[in-house]
């Protein structure tokens, strides 16, 4: 199963929408809720991060019988040192968007702990990929 | 304890949601931040913020909390309240600050 959402740089309304969405299908397929609430948690945020940073990206999901991949790529600033930006509490979001509540550089790190594979590729000035994986079983089952 | 009750308890003003209202409360969580929230809040608390723009509904209904309680007399936003009425998530106010309210609920929720 193939889904695909767009996201718009600034545009917080629409936040939310891709993750939502594959709640609802991978509630329907039966997913176990410890796994859903993972993947959800890790795609919000990584929506979050397109709508405050980027100027527009798309979600791409991919849903198979064991794991489900998720592609955000995004026209965007890119990202100088994906290492830092890895850091807890390192942000480089707008004071606007951290009186929202965002931007405290949790984001990443939320990512990160809640899936099972987390790449990123980032060209500045170009933009940013990220690409998450997680098994619906536990590995190696 | 279910939300309504702790509506009635704390005089708690409803602006959205009402269908949630028999959900039960198993704790809470205190927090502005919503990247703290996506990865502490649990299924079935209360989520005490000060927040009101509308991703406090994104996040709410991600986690399925019991209810979002806006401190400080402060409203939804209007973009929230719309979005609010077709969720299932009860969006609560009180003119306490979070550091009060959130004693209360707890005490509340040790003797339930």
């Amino acid at each position: 199963m193939q889904f695909k959402f767009e996201l718009e740089g600034g545009n917080f309304s629409k936040a939310g929408y891709a993750s939502s969405q594959i709640k609802k299908v991978l509630k329907q397929l039966s997913i176990d809720s410890h796994i859903i609430k993972r993947v959800v948690v890790a795609l919000y945020e990584a929506e979050v991060n397109v709508v405050a940073h980027a100027w527009r990206g798309i979600v791409q999901a991919e849903i198979d019988a064991d794991k489900i991949s998720l592609i955000l790529q995004d026209e965007g600033p890119g990202i100088p040192d994906i290492d830092q930006a890895m850091q807890e509490g390192f942000s480089t979001a707008s004071p606007a968007v951290r009186e929202m509540g965002f931007g405290a550089g949790m984001g990443l790190p939320n990512m990160k702990k809640n899936v099972d594979e987390l790449k990123i590729e980032s060209k500045v000035d170009e933009g940013t990929t990220v690409r998450m994986t997680t098994y619906f079983s536990v590995k190696g089952e | 304890m279910k939300v309504d009750d702790l509506v009635k308890e704390l005089d708690l003003k409803v602006f959205c949601g009402k269908n949630g209202l028999q959900e039960e409360i198993t704790g809470g969580y205190t927090s502005d931040l919503l990247s703290d929230v996506m990865g502490h809040i649990e299924e079935g608390m209360i989520w005490i913020t000060m927040q009101t723009h509308q991703n406090i509904l994104a996040v709410a209904t991600l986690k399925d909390v019991a209810a979002v309680l806006i401190v400080n007399g402060a409203s939804p936003d209007e973009e929230t309240l719309k979005k609010g009425e077709g969720e299932n998530i009860p969006v609560l106010g009180t003119s306490y600050a979070s550091f009060e309210i959130t004693g209360k609920i707890y005490q509340l929720l040790q003797k339930a």
